[in-house]
């Protein structure tokens, strides 16, 4: 994971036009200021206008905006956080039945004194390593693994973190002939007797069956500009407009966005991104991650298996039920 | 990317998501070729066969003996004993909780399927007996906006393993649908985590689940409750994936190979326990239920089921026996090992 290196090809979000001209803008005029204090001050208010207007665009965001903030190539991935926020991590390939899928990143980490289980989907970060890893959609074999790992952080009383960032579950042939959808199904029934915490946080884009395969927690956590849908908005649009240039209107409608998914209870916590999102300060947001696994870690300590077992399947079986509308179960 | 619904009425029969491309085989109604809609085109062999005689034989083709998607209130009586059937939870109705607008609101869409199906959502749930057998059924119906799981739906299968649970009997689901629901948004991909909550419940509780995929089955409900059941059958021919055929050739960019994703290609692949076709159906699943009323939690000794189960069919042998009840389709001939080593491809 540590291999992965930027790659800085100018990522142009089109909702950031004016941003970015303002960034260069002060890039150039920091690299001649120097001792020049005439040029200094342009400098700092340069900087204060760059602030207002990003916390202006930022406040702004439409739903579609947000897609291609959760998207943006320089936005930190799963091994950024390893790299940057954990202080050990020993990885643990394969699911001992049929190979190794590097579109997940399972292993065992540690931030401080605690230890737990990292389960991650993998983007990666230069052309090569997305071509590897899919971009992040993972096969059968990826989410065996998974469950392989998780089942073994139960035996070892290790919690769970898992870190979703995938456009979907990979669609294609052998994907089918291996058992996608039953890999999957299996994780998300499976994740329901796991003994130890599990904390998910949405990191990227939460793309469907593909991240719910790894989503069942105590602790649901998406990132402020992250997504969560059932469909990706080009799927969408592609379906029910016969349109793909209508996703836009298909992220809208589809209610992805972490604010919505907190009000409708399908999300538990937001975690704050950067001014100007998670791409503009990977290192804050890096910061902020490993402050948030330690505490949401903290927050389920002292609870036994069964409880946490019980409440996980509680939290999932009631989500977004609206009181007296469901019959009380049984 | 990977969950596929149904954006249209059923009524338009046209290709949904899951049934997009010309080797899905759907009963097709073509009123305008076919004056007063008595008869119908076969997708599978493309024989001219008279709808009279495809309902009578529990909507297969009389030529090919290709299985249609079977409406849901048929597949309750094909099922189920005459006159034991009992629907539960009926009354609870869809939501458009996000204010879901695609060609018109949502709410319209499910004021419209509610109106013309007769039904409230697309999962009909109750109690009834299968061959003598007690069970809890939830039965997918594809015309109800493509099968789609949303809200209610979930709840429902959720409330289905509560009940079997409860009351202690197998839980028995039949689906057909495109996959989660994408009227409701995220709410909707949460039913995939609620049904198998529910179904994780029932299974620490000693219960037996059977699910029978049939035609066809795709998207957020086959990478949920559909695939974890105890017993995974599949009706012949049944198109099932996790993704829909269009979407993995969009995506690969080649065409897919004969007979990918179909109930054989599954069964080859190690997906499914057994393929079996509707006239057997009813035999099969009693059979089975009587093997799972060996499980601890039934009370029962190893290997022997308590004697309070009905005998009214056979549990040995039954696939010799005509069912006590008469039902659609049981004159049919050939038996479910003939279908799948006979359409196998």
């Amino acid at each position: 994971m540590s291999t992965e290196e930027k790659t800085r090809e100018p990522a142009g979000l089109p909702f950031e036009r004016d941003i970015q001209e303002m960034e260069r803008k002060l890039v150039d005029l920091e690299e001649q200021a120097g001792d020049d204090l005439d040029i200094s001050d342009e400098v700092r208010a340069l900087r204060a206008k760059l602030k207002d207007k990003l916390v202006e665009t930022y406040a702004g965001l439409s739903a579609w905006d947000q897609v291609t903030v959760a998207r943006h190539p320089d936005r930190p991935v799963t091994g950024d956080y390893v790299v940057g926020a954990f202080d050990e991590f020993i990885e643990l390939h394969g699911d001992k039945q049929y190979g190794d899928d590097p579109a997940i990143v399972t292993g065992l980490g540690r931030i401080g004194d605690r230890r737990f289980m990292l389960v991650g989907h993998r983007k990666g970060r230069t052309t090569k390593e997305r071509l590897r890893c899919n971009f992040g959609c993972a096969h059968p074999e990826g989410y065996r693994k998974a469950l392989r790992k998780m089942q073994l952080a139960e035996r070892m009383g290790l919690p769970i973190v898992t870190m979703i960032n995938t456009p979907g579950a990979y669609p294609g042939i052998g994907a089918e002939e291996r058992g996608q959808a039953a890999a999957i199904a299996e994780n998300i029934l499976k994740m329901f007797e796991l003994k130890v915490p599990v904390i998910a946080y949405v990191i990227g884009e939460g793309g469907s069956g593909g991240a719910l395969g790894i989503g069942i927690a105590d602790r649901v956590l998406m990132l402020q500009y992250a997504y969560y849908s059932v469909i990706s908005p080009e799927g969408c649009a592609a379906i029910l407009w016969k349109d793909g240039a209508r996703s836009p209107e298909a992220a809208e409608a589809l209610g992805l966005t972490a604010t919505i998914l907190q009000d409708l209870g399908i999300v538990d916590g937001v975690v704050h991104e950067p001014l100007g999102g998670a791409h503009r300060d990977t290192s804050v947001m890096i910061q902020s991650m490993r402050e948030s696994i330690v505490e949401e870690l903290a927050s389920l300590d002292g609870l036994d298996g069964e409880t946490l077992v019980a409440n996980r399947r509680e939290k999932f079986r009631h989500i977004g039920a609206i009181e007296g509308r469901f019959p009380s179960p049984a | 990317m990977t969950e596929t619904s149904m954006s249209k009425d059923a009524s338009n029969s046209g290709d949904g998501e899951a049934g997009g491309d010309g080797r899905i085989n759907r009963l097709r109604f073509r009123k305008k070729d076919m004056p007063g809609g008595l008869w119908l085109k076969c997708e599978s062999c493309s024989g001219t066969i008279y709808r009279k005689e495809v309902v009578e034989k529990a909507y297969t083709c009389p030529a090919c003996g290709f299985h249609f998607t079977m409406p849901g209130a048929d597949r309750v009586r094909h099922t189920l004993d005459e006159g034991t059937w009992e629907e539960l939870f009926s009354e609870i109705e869809a939501m458009d909780r996000l204010g879901f607008v695609d060609s018109g609101p949502y709410g319209d869409k499910i004021e419209r399927t509610v109106k013309r199906t007769g039904q409230n959502e697309a999962l009909i749930a109750g109690r009834g007996e299968v061959l003598g057998r007690p069970v809890v059924l939830g039965v997918l119906d594809f015309k109800f906006l493509g099968g789609s799981m949303g809200e209610v739906v979930g709840e429902k299968i959720a409330l289905c393993c509560d009940v079997a649970r409860k009351e202690g009997k197998p839980l028995l689901l039949f689906t057909a649908s495109g996959g989660a629901r994408m009227h409701e948004g995220m709410l909707s991909l949460m039913q995939m985590a609620k049904t198998c909550s529910a179904l994780s419940k029932l299974n620490e509780d000693g219960g037996f689940s059977i699910c029978v995929l049939t035609h066809p089955t795709t998207g957020g409900v086959t990478a949920s409750f559909a695939m974890v059941c105890d017993i995974t059958l599949a009706e012949p021919g049944a198109l099932i994936g996790f993704a829909g055929p269009r979407v993995i050739a969009s995506t690969i960019k080649q065409e897919l190979p004969e007979g990918f994703q179909r109930a054989e290609f599954l069964l080859e692949k190690g997906q499914v326990d057994v393929i079996v076709s509707r006239d057997e159906m009813r035999n099969m699943l009693a059979r089975l239920i009587d093997f799972g009323a060996c499980r601890p939690g039934a009370g029962a000794t190893a290997g022997r089921r308590p004697a309070s189960s009905s005998e009214r069919a056979s549990s040995s042998g039954a696939e010799q026996e005509a069912p006590s009840t008469s039902v659609p389709g049981d004159e049919a001939k050939g038996s479910s090992g003939d279908v799948a080593s006979s359409d196998g491809s």
